[in-house]
């Protein structure tokens, strides 16, 4: 009897500290960073160029160039993503055909990123002949960034309550307008999350760009969408493997890496808060 | 004339109504034309591999016509050329040494006037060495190669086939004359650091999803489940960093290393990238137990934690499985934090302790300087293709587990 309980005791001891070192790992990287980007960065880091062959001034034109990306990503993934989770949730029912598109949603979420990267190049650098630009690396991110908007835009639209569509429908509004005026504006909050979500992801990733947009240095800000960019993830992994000072260039990269993740944990924290915030709001109708 | 039939705004809303449909309906399907594209560009590039000649592009090879071997395959070529192969015998040729000859060195033999004021008597010369050397083989470029004059051949190089691709065990894309694209260092690289990784990650996220759904308080939930959401949304690129400013030179000083870019440095911080994903699929699965069935253990006077080895862990095996498969599935597509810290060194691997080179970090590193539509942009597509096989293939059988789970739910 008491060796069964002792068994307990040491099992749920050791659960105890494993999910403590799971907390201890987050501390620990997010503190280091923390710790020596926070030295880094002021105004100046933020808004200047980079100078003396990367080893002095700022991040200003990586972080236009990831925030060029973010824009031009979300306007390839937002649109199409939403339509294609209206389809589904909205008009396919529940045969085979969703199912299929489902299980290719899911395989879509789940192929490496640098795979994007060699499809981005294959099919918008040299195919397209867009070249290395924004517009090629947009187009690669925003179909990384496709399965999770319509994931997340599936789950809005079926957490609206059938009853408001049936309701619309019986004031005899078709059903694109109850879409339009009843289920998008319920969902609308709960979608945003989801696009906030994806710009978390888009900003951090490197590998789909390396070949499709992104610049090691760049003097100029681009004044086109066929311009190739700085971009932060690329900048960080730049600086941190391959300068010609390594010592010189780490405190840029810490700064970089603390920027880079201070946008990246941003955009999921505020998904995550606007997700509760907005989750009891819809129930409580 | 009647007056023109004005269509009716009822109609033109109803045309409207049909064509926003119709959009919503094409959209529908945007990920599975996009799987298609990916699947058509990645194999119509890859593909191009097997068939280009195994002497690198814009070269041939010349051989004195007393030569009687019909062919060389790439790793014949480069043992060749690296004084490894030295008699024309051991390639299926007459008994006489080989005399590796690349064409620059023919600027040596004869003074500059030999070769004309342009070089128009450069395939001229060369032609003079080869039919004046019995056991030469020449490395040439196309435009001086010394065709139709006495005594030269050219010599018929393999296409490279898939059994080179797959079962060789040199990755050199640029070596000269023959480049070798043996996958298998790159494979089994692969392999070792991620399933090592698992083996790091296993334990850990196991232990905290049974902590998670089984025994932490509400105040803990709400420390764990955000610190997991944040690990999930940590760039890859910052892992690497992390990985290369404090783990590798952890590592390097604690096991006494030459460098501590290794193979473990990879796996540890992919251990960390793939729980997250460990974590959250298996706390899942363990939730779904039903009360009933808990309820009935406890009932019977087992412990608790007897409870959750006896009852809940078995009952939510499947849904571990395919937590353990997902999680395989992040760490062998991470490319990365993989590349700033396993060394990348192509080598087939022996230990944990060496660098090694992974197919994500082989595309990553490399794509940026092959030359478009050349072999080694087609190998690296080719290695684009292996990997996504290998997830498809994961995913795959990762819904087929856990729909297993969900069927034993109802």
């Amino acid at each position: 009897m008491t060796g069964k309980r002792t068994n307990q005791r040491i099992a749920f001891w050791i659960f105890r500290i494993l999910g403590l070192i799971v907390v201890g790992i987050l501390f620990w990287i997010l503190g280091f960073i923390v710790w020596h980007g926070a030295g880094v960065i002021d105004w100046k880091f933020l808004t200047t160029a980079p100078t003396d062959g990367m080893t002095g001034g700022g991040i200003f034109p990586a972080i236009v160039g990831t925030c060029c990306l973010i824009v031009g990503s979300m306007a390839v993934a937002f649109p199409l993503g939403v339509m294609s989770a209206i389809y589904t949730t909205e008009y396919a029912g529940n045969g085979k055909i969703v199912r299929f598109i489902r299980i290719m949603t899911n395989n879509l979420g789940s192929i490496p990123s640098i795979i994007f990267g060699l499809f981005g190049m294959a099919l918008f650098v040299n195919a397209l002949g867009f070249g290395d630009s924004i517009i090629a690396g947009s187009f690669t991110l925003g179909l990384l960034a496709l399965p999770l908007v319509i994931r997340t835009t599936e789950e809005a639209l079926r957490a609206v309550p059938d009853s408001y569509r049936t309701g619309s429908l019986a004031l005899g509004a078709t059903k694109l307008q109850t879409i339009r005026r009843v289920v998008l504006p319920t969902a609308f909050p709960n979608i945003t999350t989801g696009l906030i979500l994806a710009i978390g992801r888009v900003s951090g990733e490197t590998a789909p760009i390396l070949f499709t947009a992104a610049a090691y240095f760049l003097p100029k800000l681009p004044t086109s969408i066929y311009d190739q960019v700085m971009a932060l993830p690329y900048h960080l992994y730049v600086i941190a493997t391959s300068g010609t000072d390594l010592e010189a260039t780490r405190p840029i990269a810490y700064g970089t890496a603390l920027v880079l993740i201070v946008i990246v944990l941003a955009m999921n924290l505020l998904a995550s808060f606007l997700r509760r915030h907005f989750g009891k709001k819809v129930k409580t109708n | 004339m009647p007056p023109p039939h004005p269509i009716p705004m009822k109609k033109l809303r109803k045309i409207l109504e049909r064509t926003i449909e119709g959009i919503f309906t094409v959209s529908g399907a945007v990920t599975t034309v996009t799987i298609l594209l990916i699947v058509v560009f990645l194999f119509r590039e890859g593909l191009g591999l097997f068939g280009s000649p195994a002497v690198e592009k814009g070269y041939l090879l010349c051989v004195n016509t007393a030569n009687t071997t019909a062919h060389l395959d790439s790793r014949q070529i480069m043992d060749i050329f690296d004084y490894r192969t030295e008699n024309w015998e051991q390639v299926g040729g007459p008994d006489e040494a080989i005399v590796p000859f690349r064409f620059e060195e023919v600027f040596d033999r004869y003074p500059e006037e030999a070769f004309g004021e342009d070089y128009e008597l450069l395939p001229q010369r060369l032609g003079e060495v080869i039919a004046s050397t019995p056991g030469i083989i020449a490395f040439i470029p196309d435009q001086y190669v010394p065709d139709g004059m006495p005594g030269v051949k050219i010599l018929r190089s393999d296409r490279i086939t898939p059994a080179d691709f797959f079962g060789g065990r040199q990755w050199m894309p640029t070596a000269t004359p023959a480049p070798q694209f043996g996958v298998l260092p790159l494979i089994l690289g692969t392999l070792l650091v991620s399933f090592v990784a698992i083996l790091i990650a296993l334990p850990l996220g196991l232990g905290v999803a049974i902590y998670m759904s089984e025994l932490a308080g509400e105040r803990m939930r709400k420390i764990l489940k955000p610190t997991i959401e944040l690990l999930a949304g940590i760039p890859s690129v910052v892992y690497g960093f992390f990985g290369l400013v404090v783990l590798v030179p952890l590592i390097q000083k604690t096991f006494g290393l030459a460098v501590g870019e290794t193979a473990l440095a990879g796996s540890l911080i992919l251990a960390i990238m793939a729980l997250p994903t460990i974590i959250t699929v298996a706390e899942d699965a363990m939730r779904g137990t039903p009360r009933a069935m808990r309820e009935a253990s406890l009932a019977l006077g087992a412990t608790h934690w007897q409870t959750i080895y006896r009852v809940v862990i078995p009952y939510a095996g499947s849904g571990i499985s395919a937590a353990v498969v997902l999680g395989i599935g992040r760490a062998i597509g991470e490319t990365m934090a993989v590349l700033m810290v396993t060394g990348n060194a192509a080598v087939m691997p022996r230990s944990l302790f060496e660098p090694v080179r992974t197919i994500p970090a082989t595309i990553a590193a490399e794509l940026g300087e092959a030359p478009a539509g050349g072999a080694h942009y087609q190998s690296l597509f080719m290695l684009g293709c292996i990997l996504f096989i290998i997830t498809m293939i994961i995913s795959i059988t990762a819904e087929m587990i856990s729909k297993r789970q969900t069927n034993k739910g109802l």
